[in-house]
Protein backbone atom coordinates (compact mmCIF):
# COMPACT_ATOMS: atom_id res chain seq x y z
CA UNK A 1 0.00 0.00 0.00
CA UNK A 2 2.99 2.15 0.01
CA UNK A 3 2.52 3.71 3.67
CA UNK A 4 5.21 4.81 5.57
CA UNK A 5 5.96 5.46 8.91
CA UNK A 6 9.03 7.51 8.50
CA UNK A 7 9.73 7.46 12.86
CA UNK A 8 9.81 3.74 12.83
CA UNK A 9 12.60 2.63 13.21
CA UNK A 10 12.59 -0.70 14.35
CA UNK A 11 15.14 -3.81 15.21
CA UNK A 12 15.88 -5.09 12.08
CA UNK A 13 17.04 -7.66 14.16
CA UNK A 14 14.30 -9.38 12.56
CA UNK A 15 15.52 -9.58 9.48
CA UNK A 16 17.04 -13.10 9.79
CA UNK A 17 16.66 -15.44 6.65
CA UNK A 18 15.30 -17.84 8.51
CA UNK A 19 12.16 -15.86 9.30
CA UNK A 20 8.96 -15.97 7.22
CA UNK A 21 7.25 -13.13 6.42
CA UNK A 22 5.77 -10.50 9.03
CA UNK A 23 7.62 -12.72 11.67
CA UNK A 24 9.19 -11.53 14.86
CA UNK A 25 12.17 -13.59 16.57
CA UNK A 26 11.75 -15.02 20.07
CA UNK A 27 13.87 -15.83 22.60
CA UNK A 28 11.23 -16.85 25.27
CA UNK A 29 8.34 -19.22 24.29
CA UNK A 30 4.58 -18.17 24.46
CA UNK A 31 1.79 -19.82 25.11
CA UNK A 32 -1.47 -19.68 23.42
CA UNK A 33 -4.34 -22.21 23.90
CA UNK A 34 -8.44 -22.17 23.67
CA UNK A 35 -8.98 -22.79 27.28
CA UNK A 36 -7.98 -24.78 30.32
CA UNK A 37 -4.72 -26.74 30.06
CA UNK A 38 -5.89 -30.56 30.32
CA UNK A 39 -4.40 -32.55 32.57
CA UNK A 40 -3.32 -35.24 30.85
CA UNK A 41 -1.00 -37.82 32.52
CA UNK A 42 1.50 -40.52 30.78
CA UNK A 43 -0.88 -43.29 32.54
CA UNK A 44 -4.01 -42.59 30.70
CA UNK A 45 -2.70 -40.46 27.61
CA UNK A 46 -2.56 -42.65 24.19
CA UNK A 47 -2.17 -42.22 20.76
CA UNK A 48 -4.81 -44.18 17.94
CA UNK A 49 -4.72 -43.27 14.42
CA UNK A 50 -8.10 -44.67 12.72
CA UNK A 51 -8.73 -45.27 9.14
CA UNK A 52 -11.70 -45.79 6.84
CA UNK A 53 -12.09 -49.35 7.64
CA UNK A 54 -12.72 -48.56 11.46
CA UNK A 55 -9.14 -49.63 11.85
CA UNK A 56 -7.22 -48.16 15.09
CA UNK A 57 -3.72 -48.06 15.36
CA UNK A 58 -3.49 -47.61 19.06
CA UNK A 59 -0.05 -47.27 21.63
CA UNK A 60 -0.12 -46.42 24.98
CA UNK A 61 2.60 -44.20 26.55
CA UNK A 62 5.31 -47.41 26.94
CA UNK A 63 4.60 -48.52 23.37
CA UNK A 64 4.39 -45.24 21.98
CA UNK A 65 8.36 -44.73 23.31
CA UNK A 66 9.20 -48.18 21.98
CA UNK A 67 8.26 -47.31 17.98
CA UNK A 68 11.44 -44.68 18.53
CA UNK A 69 12.12 -41.18 18.92
CA UNK A 70 14.32 -39.12 16.38
CA UNK A 71 16.05 -35.70 17.62
CA UNK A 72 15.28 -32.84 15.53
CA UNK A 73 16.28 -28.88 15.49
CA UNK A 74 13.66 -26.96 13.84
CA UNK A 75 12.31 -23.53 13.49
CA UNK A 76 8.70 -22.95 14.97
CA UNK A 77 6.61 -20.24 13.64
CA UNK A 78 3.29 -18.53 15.08
CA UNK A 79 0.72 -16.96 13.52
CA UNK A 80 0.76 -14.19 16.18
CA UNK A 81 3.86 -13.43 14.34
CA UNK A 82 6.37 -14.57 16.56
CA UNK A 83 8.73 -17.55 15.43
CA UNK A 84 11.61 -18.99 17.70
CA UNK A 85 14.29 -20.36 15.90
CA UNK A 86 16.81 -23.73 16.34
CA UNK A 87 14.46 -25.75 19.06
CA UNK A 88 15.34 -28.48 19.82
CA UNK A 89 13.12 -31.44 20.03
CA UNK A 90 12.92 -34.87 20.46
CA UNK A 91 9.68 -37.18 18.63
CA UNK A 92 8.59 -40.14 17.29
CA UNK A 93 8.12 -39.15 13.70
CA UNK A 94 4.81 -39.67 11.78
CA UNK A 95 6.57 -42.28 9.33
CA UNK A 96 7.23 -44.45 11.47
CA UNK A 97 3.21 -44.43 13.04
CA UNK A 98 2.05 -44.89 9.47
CA UNK A 99 4.22 -47.87 9.29
CA UNK A 100 1.36 -50.43 8.81
CA UNK A 101 -1.79 -47.80 7.97
CA UNK A 102 -3.65 -48.48 5.18
CA UNK A 103 -5.56 -45.65 3.71
CA UNK A 104 -6.87 -44.45 0.89
CA UNK A 105 -7.78 -41.24 1.92
CA UNK A 106 -5.37 -37.84 1.87
CA UNK A 107 -6.33 -36.04 5.04
CA UNK A 108 -5.78 -36.28 8.58
CA UNK A 109 -8.33 -34.94 11.35
CA UNK A 110 -5.96 -34.46 14.37
CA UNK A 111 -7.70 -34.79 17.88
CA UNK A 112 -6.20 -33.73 21.26
CA UNK A 113 -7.49 -34.06 24.40
CA UNK A 114 -9.48 -31.22 25.72
CA UNK A 115 -11.43 -31.27 22.27
CA UNK A 116 -8.79 -29.37 20.26
CA UNK A 117 -8.69 -29.96 16.22
CA UNK A 118 -6.76 -29.24 13.17
CA UNK A 119 -6.52 -30.53 10.20
CA UNK A 120 -3.41 -31.25 7.62
CA UNK A 121 -3.20 -33.45 4.21
CA UNK A 122 -1.34 -36.55 4.82
CA UNK A 123 1.48 -35.52 2.42
CA UNK A 124 2.33 -32.76 4.94
CA UNK A 125 2.88 -35.08 7.89
CA UNK A 126 5.23 -37.69 6.18
CA UNK A 127 8.14 -38.18 4.40
CA UNK A 128 9.73 -36.43 7.82
CA UNK A 129 8.25 -33.42 7.66
CA UNK A 130 5.94 -34.47 11.34
CA UNK A 131 6.69 -35.97 14.30
CA UNK A 132 4.67 -36.47 17.92
CA UNK A 133 7.48 -34.84 20.01
CA UNK A 134 7.32 -35.21 23.73
CA UNK A 135 10.13 -33.30 25.00
CA UNK A 136 11.29 -29.56 23.81
CA UNK A 137 14.61 -28.15 24.35
CA UNK A 138 15.70 -31.14 26.41
CA UNK A 139 13.18 -31.50 28.42
CA UNK A 140 9.62 -33.34 29.00
CA UNK A 141 6.89 -31.40 27.26
CA UNK A 142 5.50 -28.84 30.27
CA UNK A 143 1.24 -29.52 30.19
CA UNK A 144 0.63 -26.13 29.02
CA UNK A 145 3.13 -26.28 26.19
CA UNK A 146 1.28 -29.49 25.27
CA UNK A 147 2.71 -32.48 27.78
CA UNK A 148 2.97 -35.52 27.74
CA UNK A 149 2.78 -35.08 23.80
CA UNK A 150 2.02 -32.77 20.89
CA UNK A 151 2.39 -32.71 17.23
CA UNK A 152 5.10 -31.27 15.84
CA UNK A 153 4.81 -29.86 11.79
CA UNK A 154 7.66 -26.89 11.74
CA UNK A 155 6.77 -26.26 8.22
CA UNK A 156 3.05 -24.98 9.42
CA UNK A 157 1.89 -22.09 11.40
CA UNK A 158 2.42 -23.83 15.21
CA UNK A 159 -1.54 -24.18 15.54
CA UNK A 160 -1.16 -26.89 13.23
CA UNK A 161 1.37 -28.46 16.14
CA UNK A 162 -2.22 -29.60 17.98
CA UNK A 163 -0.87 -29.85 21.60
CA UNK A 164 -2.14 -32.71 24.18
CA UNK A 165 -2.53 -35.02 21.07
CA UNK A 166 -4.76 -37.89 21.22
CA UNK A 167 -5.27 -39.58 17.45
CA UNK A 168 -5.61 -38.86 14.11
CA UNK A 169 -8.49 -39.73 11.84
CA UNK A 170 -8.32 -40.44 8.02
CA UNK A 171 -10.76 -38.40 6.30
CA UNK A 172 -11.54 -38.49 2.23
CA UNK A 173 -11.64 -34.50 2.14
CA UNK A 174 -9.68 -31.40 3.80
CA UNK A 175 -12.50 -30.64 6.54
CA UNK A 176 -11.13 -27.31 8.63
CA UNK A 177 -10.80 -28.33 12.00
CA UNK A 178 -10.85 -25.56 14.92
CA UNK A 179 -9.06 -22.80 14.21
CA UNK A 180 -9.69 -23.59 10.40
CA UNK A 181 -13.12 -23.00 11.19
CA UNK A 182 -12.23 -19.79 13.14
CA UNK A 183 -11.22 -17.74 9.98
CA UNK A 184 -7.75 -19.15 9.76
CA UNK A 185 -6.24 -20.81 6.84
CA UNK A 186 -6.72 -24.30 5.77
CA UNK A 187 -3.27 -24.99 5.32
CA UNK A 188 -1.08 -22.31 6.95
CA UNK A 189 2.47 -21.90 5.26
CA UNK A 190 4.19 -19.24 6.52
CA UNK A 191 6.41 -18.63 3.81
CA UNK A 192 3.26 -17.85 1.91
CA UNK A 193 1.59 -15.95 4.81
CA UNK A 194 -1.36 -18.08 4.74
CA UNK A 195 -2.79 -16.53 8.10
CA UNK A 196 -6.47 -15.92 7.54
CA UNK A 197 -8.81 -16.55 5.14
CA UNK B 1 -22.96 -10.83 12.18
CA UNK B 2 -21.84 -13.43 9.10
CA UNK B 3 -18.33 -13.80 8.78
CA UNK B 4 -16.08 -11.37 7.07
CA UNK B 5 -13.17 -11.92 4.79
CA UNK B 6 -9.94 -10.55 6.25
CA UNK B 7 -7.93 -8.05 4.50
CA UNK B 8 -5.59 -5.35 4.76
CA UNK B 9 -6.83 -1.62 5.39
CA UNK B 10 -5.26 1.52 5.39
CA UNK B 11 -6.24 2.98 8.44
CA UNK B 12 -5.76 7.22 9.81
CA UNK B 13 -4.44 8.42 13.34
CA UNK B 14 -7.72 10.20 14.58
CA UNK B 15 -6.93 11.01 18.53
CA UNK B 16 -4.25 9.44 20.75
CA UNK B 17 -4.43 9.85 24.39
CA UNK B 18 -2.56 8.30 27.37
CA UNK B 19 -4.63 6.07 28.97
CA UNK B 20 -1.84 5.48 31.55
CA UNK B 21 1.31 6.21 31.94
CA UNK B 22 2.64 3.45 29.82
CA UNK B 23 -0.34 2.87 27.50
CA UNK B 24 -2.21 4.93 24.91
CA UNK B 25 -5.55 4.70 23.71
CA UNK B 26 -6.04 5.11 19.88
CA UNK B 27 -8.76 6.13 17.52
CA UNK B 28 -8.45 4.71 13.79
CA UNK B 29 -10.52 6.04 10.84
CA UNK B 30 -10.41 2.61 8.39
CA UNK B 31 -12.96 3.86 5.78
CA UNK B 32 -12.88 0.21 4.10
CA UNK B 33 -13.20 -1.51 8.02
CA UNK B 34 -16.63 -4.15 7.71
CA UNK B 35 -17.15 -3.74 11.57
CA UNK B 36 -16.54 -6.39 13.66
CA UNK B 37 -17.79 -8.46 16.67
CA UNK B 38 -16.62 -7.70 20.71
CA UNK B 39 -13.22 -9.18 21.55
CA UNK B 40 -12.28 -9.43 17.94
CA UNK B 41 -8.33 -8.05 17.21
CA UNK B 42 -6.42 -7.03 13.94
CA UNK B 43 -2.46 -6.67 12.42
CA UNK B 44 -1.02 -4.00 12.39
CA UNK B 45 1.63 -3.71 10.35
CA UNK B 46 4.44 -0.47 10.48
CA UNK B 47 7.07 0.08 7.61
CA UNK B 48 10.16 2.18 7.94
CA UNK B 49 11.60 4.21 5.31
CA UNK B 50 14.01 1.66 4.08
CA UNK B 51 10.89 -0.81 4.25
CA UNK B 52 11.84 -2.97 6.94
CA UNK B 53 8.48 -4.14 8.37
CA UNK B 54 7.05 -5.51 11.72
CA UNK B 55 3.81 -6.88 12.72
CA UNK B 56 1.33 -7.46 16.08
CA UNK B 57 -1.68 -8.51 16.93
CA UNK B 58 -3.81 -6.07 19.03
CA UNK B 59 -7.28 -6.63 20.63
CA UNK B 60 -9.94 -3.98 19.62
CA UNK B 61 -11.87 -2.33 22.60
CA UNK B 62 -14.37 -1.21 20.17
CA UNK B 63 -17.49 -3.34 18.26
CA UNK B 64 -20.11 -2.63 15.57
CA UNK B 65 -20.48 -1.98 12.50
CA UNK B 66 -18.58 1.31 12.64
CA UNK B 67 -15.24 2.40 10.41
CA UNK B 68 -13.49 3.98 13.58
CA UNK B 69 -11.81 1.55 15.73
CA UNK B 70 -10.35 1.90 18.82
CA UNK B 71 -7.31 -0.01 20.78
CA UNK B 72 -5.63 0.66 23.75
CA UNK B 73 -1.75 -0.48 24.08
CA UNK B 74 0.25 -1.29 26.68
CA UNK B 75 4.32 -0.54 26.11
CA UNK B 76 6.07 -3.02 26.49
CA UNK B 77 9.87 -2.10 27.54
CA UNK B 78 12.25 -3.08 25.47
CA UNK B 79 9.77 -3.49 22.79
CA UNK B 80 9.81 -3.17 19.20
CA UNK B 81 6.22 -1.71 18.15
CA UNK B 82 4.57 -0.70 20.94
CA UNK B 83 6.76 2.03 22.30
CA UNK B 84 6.42 3.43 18.39
CA UNK B 85 2.82 3.20 19.36
CA UNK B 86 2.82 4.34 22.55
CA UNK B 87 5.24 7.60 22.06
CA UNK B 88 5.48 8.06 18.38
CA UNK B 89 2.92 7.16 15.34
CA UNK B 90 1.17 10.66 15.32
CA UNK B 91 -2.23 11.87 15.22
CA UNK B 92 -2.83 11.94 11.30
CA UNK B 93 -0.16 9.34 10.36
CA UNK B 94 -1.54 6.11 8.50
CA UNK B 95 -1.13 2.94 9.37
CA UNK B 96 -1.89 -0.78 7.80
CA UNK B 97 -4.16 -2.65 9.75
CA UNK B 98 -5.56 -6.21 8.98
CA UNK B 99 -8.62 -7.71 10.15
CA UNK B 100 -10.22 -8.18 11.47
CA UNK B 101 -9.84 -11.39 12.73
CA UNK B 102 -11.01 -13.66 15.83
CA UNK B 103 -14.22 -15.55 15.85
CA UNK B 104 -13.89 -17.80 19.08
CA UNK B 105 -12.52 -15.32 21.74
CA UNK B 106 -15.74 -13.21 20.92
CA UNK B 107 -19.26 -12.73 21.99
CA UNK B 108 -22.30 -12.03 19.87
CA UNK B 109 -25.21 -10.62 21.09
CA UNK B 110 -27.38 -12.04 18.47
CA UNK B 111 -26.77 -15.36 19.80
CA UNK B 112 -29.71 -16.57 22.12
CA UNK B 113 -28.20 -16.60 25.47
CA UNK B 114 -29.82 -18.81 28.61
CA UNK B 115 -26.18 -18.73 30.59
CA UNK B 116 -24.93 -15.73 32.37
CA UNK B 117 -21.64 -14.33 31.20
CA UNK B 118 -18.31 -13.92 33.02
CA UNK B 119 -15.36 -11.78 32.28
CA UNK B 120 -12.28 -12.22 34.10
CA UNK B 121 -9.21 -9.91 33.08
CA UNK B 122 -5.44 -9.55 33.83
CA UNK B 123 -3.80 -6.06 33.19
CA UNK B 124 -4.11 -5.07 29.82
CA UNK B 125 -5.77 -8.08 28.73
CA UNK B 126 -9.02 -6.21 29.72
CA UNK B 127 -9.29 -4.88 26.28
CA UNK B 128 -11.08 -7.05 24.38
CA UNK B 129 -13.49 -8.14 27.63
CA UNK B 130 -14.38 -4.38 27.71
CA UNK B 131 -15.11 -4.36 24.69
CA UNK B 132 -17.79 -7.23 25.21
CA UNK B 133 -19.19 -5.44 27.93
CA UNK B 134 -19.74 -2.71 25.88
CA UNK B 135 -21.42 -4.79 22.86
CA UNK B 136 -23.56 -5.80 25.75
CA UNK B 137 -24.36 -2.48 27.45
CA UNK B 138 -26.09 -1.55 24.09
CA UNK B 139 -28.80 -4.37 24.00
CA UNK B 140 -31.78 -3.58 25.89
CA UNK B 141 -32.02 -7.39 27.21
CA UNK B 142 -29.69 -10.14 27.53
CA UNK B 143 -27.78 -12.56 29.42
CA UNK B 144 -25.98 -11.02 32.74
CA UNK B 145 -22.53 -9.79 32.64
CA UNK B 146 -20.01 -9.58 35.40
CA UNK B 147 -16.09 -8.49 34.70
CA UNK B 148 -13.63 -9.42 37.25
CA UNK B 149 -10.53 -7.39 37.05
CA UNK B 150 -7.05 -7.70 38.41
CA UNK B 151 -5.00 -4.37 38.15
CA UNK B 152 -1.80 -3.78 39.63
CA UNK B 153 -3.02 -0.43 40.77
CA UNK B 154 -5.51 2.36 40.25
CA UNK B 155 -3.36 4.43 38.08
CA UNK B 156 -2.79 1.35 35.34
CA UNK B 157 -6.21 0.53 35.21
CA UNK B 158 -7.69 0.84 31.45
CA UNK B 159 -11.32 2.12 30.73
CA UNK B 160 -11.53 3.55 34.61
CA UNK B 161 -14.39 5.99 33.57
CA UNK B 162 -16.39 3.89 31.52
CA UNK B 163 -16.21 0.87 33.46
CA UNK B 164 -17.66 2.96 36.34
CA UNK B 165 -20.30 3.92 34.05
CA UNK B 166 -21.62 0.31 32.67
CA UNK B 167 -25.13 -0.48 33.95
CA UNK B 168 -25.22 -4.22 32.02
CA UNK B 169 -22.07 -5.71 33.16
CA UNK B 170 -21.03 -5.83 37.70
CA UNK B 171 -17.55 -4.61 37.98
CA UNK B 172 -15.06 -5.84 40.40
CA UNK B 173 -11.37 -4.37 40.30
CA UNK B 174 -8.79 -6.48 42.67
CA UNK B 175 -5.56 -4.09 42.79
CA UNK B 176 -2.45 -6.60 43.41
CA UNK B 177 0.26 -3.91 43.92
CA UNK B 178 -1.47 -0.69 45.15
CA UNK B 179 -5.06 -0.30 46.40
CA UNK B 180 -6.87 3.04 46.06
CA UNK B 181 -6.52 5.53 48.75
CA UNK B 182 -9.39 4.32 51.55
CA UNK B 183 -9.64 1.14 50.03
CA UNK B 184 -11.00 -1.46 52.70
CA UNK B 185 -8.41 -4.02 51.94
CA UNK B 186 -4.69 -4.56 51.08
CA UNK B 187 -3.45 -4.97 47.64
CA UNK B 188 -3.22 -8.45 47.02
CA UNK B 189 -2.87 -11.16 44.01
CA UNK B 190 -6.12 -12.97 43.43
CA UNK B 191 -6.27 -15.92 45.61
CA UNK B 192 -8.97 -19.21 44.23
CA UNK B 193 -11.23 -18.56 47.01
CA UNK B 194 -11.49 -14.65 45.86
CA UNK B 195 -12.09 -15.81 42.31
CA UNK B 196 -15.28 -17.86 43.70
CA UNK B 197 -16.50 -15.30 45.58
CA UNK B 198 -16.24 -12.44 42.67
CA UNK B 199 -17.98 -14.58 39.83
CA UNK B 200 -20.41 -16.32 39.00
CA UNK B 201 -20.88 -19.74 40.19
CA UNK B 202 -20.45 -23.00 38.41
CA UNK B 203 -24.15 -23.89 39.47
CA UNK B 204 -25.07 -21.20 36.90
CA UNK B 205 -23.14 -22.59 34.06
CA UNK B 206 -21.71 -19.56 33.01
CA UNK B 207 -20.04 -18.90 29.85
CA UNK B 208 -16.54 -17.69 30.58
CA UNK B 209 -13.90 -15.00 28.74
CA UNK B 210 -10.64 -15.04 30.57
CA UNK B 211 -7.72 -12.18 29.12
CA UNK B 212 -4.35 -11.65 30.39
CA UNK B 213 -1.25 -12.78 30.51
CA UNK B 214 -0.10 -15.82 30.55
CA UNK B 215 0.73 -17.08 34.10
CA UNK B 216 -2.72 -15.26 34.77
CA UNK B 217 -4.57 -17.34 32.72
CA UNK B 218 -3.38 -20.50 33.25
CA UNK B 219 -3.75 -20.12 37.34
CA UNK B 220 -7.75 -18.57 36.91
CA UNK B 221 -8.41 -21.70 34.22
CA UNK B 222 -7.16 -24.09 36.44
CA UNK B 223 -9.07 -22.79 39.72
CA UNK B 224 -12.23 -22.54 37.54
CA UNK B 225 -11.90 -26.27 36.75
CA UNK B 226 -11.24 -27.10 40.18
CA UNK B 227 -14.16 -25.18 41.30
CA UNK B 228 -16.97 -27.01 39.15
CA UNK B 229 -16.61 -25.46 35.84
CA UNK B 230 -17.14 -27.39 32.68
CA UNK B 231 -13.81 -26.52 30.90
CA UNK B 232 -15.75 -26.51 27.90
CA UNK B 233 -16.97 -23.12 28.23
CA UNK B 234 -14.05 -21.14 29.21
CA UNK B 235 -12.81 -19.49 26.45
CA UNK B 236 -9.28 -17.72 26.92
CA UNK B 237 -7.05 -15.69 25.18
CA UNK B 238 -3.30 -14.90 26.40
CA UNK B 239 -0.74 -12.66 26.04
CA UNK B 240 3.31 -12.26 26.09
CA UNK B 241 4.05 -12.71 22.23
CA UNK B 242 6.15 -10.81 20.41
CA UNK B 243 6.60 -7.06 22.27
Amino acid sequence: MGVINSGFGGRHGSSDPRLPPGQTHVYDWPVLSTGPTPNVDEGRWSFTITTEDEVAHRWNWSEFQEVGVEDIVTDIHCVTHWSKLDMAWRGVPIDRLFEDVETSYDYVMVRSYGGYTTNLPLEDLLDGQAWVATEAEGEPLTPEHGGPARLLVPHLYFWKSAKWIRGMEMMPSDDPGFWEQNGYHLRGDPWREERYW
Amino acid sequence: MTPIRVRWHLGRVLSRQFETESAIRLELDVPTWPGNVAGAHLDIRLTAPDGYQASRSYSLASSGESTRVMLVVQELPGGEVSPFLVRQLAEGEEIEVQGPLGRFFVWIPAEPEQSPVQLIAGGSGVVPLFSMASAREREPKGAEFRLLYSVRSPRDEFFADELAELSRTLVEIVHTRESAPGAGQPPGRLTREALAASTFPASLSPRIFICGPTPFVEAVAGWLVELGHDPTQIRTERFGGSP
